[in-house]
């Protein structure tokens, strides 16, 4: 477990930046909770009008509501701000420096900056899908929390895998942080099932974005609606970006020359 | 030379800089574009779910809504509540301050310069939408022709409104929480997450009493032929206050703001 001993690292070094500014950590609470606070007013007045949306029980949708903020979390916790160092990094030049230490080069750029205080999204993510599976109550099965939890790993890879792809293309072009914005604004879309917009719509952020299976799809194991073709499908997505984005960062780093360093 | 002139001059400019980076002004348009798409698609799926009707819209009077309320909110949209948090927290305010004009003119350029380098785009995406979304859209003659002064009047309003907030950077330095509760209060309260019809009773009040209605949702529901003549009337009144006293507040807060200015990174 040398990987979360890694990260548990890099956890600290960025608290101990961040404790001497512990007001950050109630304003940014205060943002999460009003954040979350707008996702289920909305929710709370689309079901004023409707008891199921596309098939979709209101403590469906609000346990989505809730992975949708527990993945947003962990990106913004240390995908996204490490990733936008991986860039900084590499125009640089100072990514010679994580080259040069002894431990994969990948796992370092992908946790070396932590947002400590971005948890709040994670852990309010946490508490909204634990009410919504209580709210559930008899209804789900042993078999579905499984499904759940497994449908969570395979998308927490595909969206990881997906943006390390995204910057190492910086090994190539210089201007990729537009890139990243764009999946940002995208992700938003996350926050309603992906089953209910159309089709070209769907299908873009189910393989183009690949948002639906770090969201969608977790919440749809708990609403019951989860097929083992989709799980498989899931994992075999999470597998090929995987290699996809391994591949690309060793291709990346043979072709790094530190030029500016 | 007069303030023509200098706003021809700013112009040239900013459209250039503009043209020259253009990447992140798209970038803006991509969520303008997204956001009324995901309440659209959300909507129709309640109006499906209802037999196809949510309190008086039908799939295609949502379709019409959520299409004109993206060219409005094109519109009408500013970023100056972002921009004065980082130029007086930076202190490159203290440049603007130096020129004998005052720094609203030139925010207003870029403003428009930004509408005009994505108005194409823009009008592509509706186009798009109407195809695949088929609105059902017919604007009384009346409405149509009272629609463009009243586009205008939302946009100054919403322009002077959130100007004079975004001076709240003059005084706080965490302008985020500020920033995210306004937009967040309106989210709700200018139909762009809803029609303000759907929202519950006490929320469609807020929205008419504060300016929220008539900055972005009322040149909508004029256009969607769902107001008569006399609402209308009221409506640019309502219009015609809030950008009196908006200017108002944005002259008083300007010249205090400008007196505890302090430049602190500069």
């Amino acid at each position: 477990m040398r990987f979360l001993r890694l990260f548990f690292v890099f956890f600290r070094i960025g608290a101990m930046g961040e404790l001497a500014y512990r007001a950050n950590f109630f304003l940014q609470l205060l943002e999460s909770a009003v954040d979350l606070g707008t996702a289920l007013g909305g929710l709370a007045v689309v079901f004023s009008y409707t008891s199921t949306l596309g098939g979709w029980r209101p403590e469906e949708v609000a346990a989505l509501i809730g992975v949708f903020f527990l993945v947003g979390g962990a990106l913004r916790l240390v995908v996204q701000p490490s990733m936008e160092q991986l860039i900084e990094n590499v125009r640089e030049g100072t990514l010679d420096f994580m080259l040069t230490k002894p431990e994969d080069s990948q796992v370092l750029a992908s946790i070396q900056r932590v947002e400590i205080w971005k948890i709040t999204d994670f852990f309010l993510g946490i508490a909204v899908i634990i009410v919504a599976l209580i709210r559930m109550g008899e209804r789900l099965g042993a078999l579905q929390v499984v499904e759940f939890a497994a449908a969570l790993v395979a998308g927490g890879v595909i969206v990881y895998s997906f943006w390390i792809i995204l910057a190492s293309l910086s090994f190539w072009f210089v201007r990729v942080e537009n890139i990243l914005v764009v999946f940002q604004s995208v992700y938003e879309a996350g926050r309603w099932p992906v089953t209910l917009y159309p089709g070209w719509l769907r299908i873009g952020l189910t393989f183009l974005v690949p948002i639906a299976f770090a969201t969608t799809v977790p919440a749809q194991a708990l609403a019951g609606q989860m097929t083992w073709q989709t799980l498989a499908e899931a994992f075999a997505l999470a597998a090929a970006l995987f290699a996809a984005s391994r591949f690309l960062w060793r291709a990346g780093t043979r072709h790094y020359s530190g030029a500016s360093a | 030379m007069g303030i023509g002139d200098v706003y021809r001059q700013q112009f040239r400019t900013t459209f250039a800089s503009f043209v020259q980076y253009r990447a992140s002004i798209f970038i803006w348009t991509i969520e303008r574009i997204l956001e009324p798409l995901i309440y659209l698609v959300v909507w129709s799926a309640v109006a499906r779910a209802r037999g196809g009707d949510v309190g008086g819209f039908s799939t295609g009077q949502f379709a019409a809504y959520f299409i004109v309320m993206m060219l409005v909110t094109q519109a009408t949209y500013t970023w100056v509540m972002y921009e004065y948090e980082y130029k007086i927290r930076h202190g490159s305010l203290s440049f603007a301050l130096l020129r004998p004009i005052h720094p609203i003119h030139t925010d207003l350029v870029d403003n428009i310069s930004s509408k005009l380098i994505t108005l194409p785009l823009m009008l592509v995406a509706a186009a798009a939408l109407v195809l695949l979304f088929k609105p059902s859209f017919s604007p009384p003659l009346w409405a149509a022709a009272l629609f463009v002064p009243v586009l205008l009047m939302a946009f100054a309003v919403k322009f002077v409104v959130e100007w004079t907030l975004a001076l709240s950077a003059f005084w706080t330095t965490r302008v985020s929480a500020v920033n995210q509760g306004y937009f967040v209060a309106a989210l709700f309260l200018s139909g762009q997450m809803a029609p303000l019809s759907l929202l519950p009773h006490a929320l469609q009040v807020a929205a008419s009493l504060l300016p929220f209605r008539w900055m972005i949702s009322f040149p909508v529901e004029l256009l969607l032929g769902r107001l008569d003549m006399a609402q209308a009337m009221v409506g640019l009144a309502a219009q015609a206050a809030w950008l009196a006293l908006g200017l108002v507040l944005l002259r008083t807060v300007w010249r205090a703001g400008v007196r505890v200015y302090s430049a602190v990174g500069a």
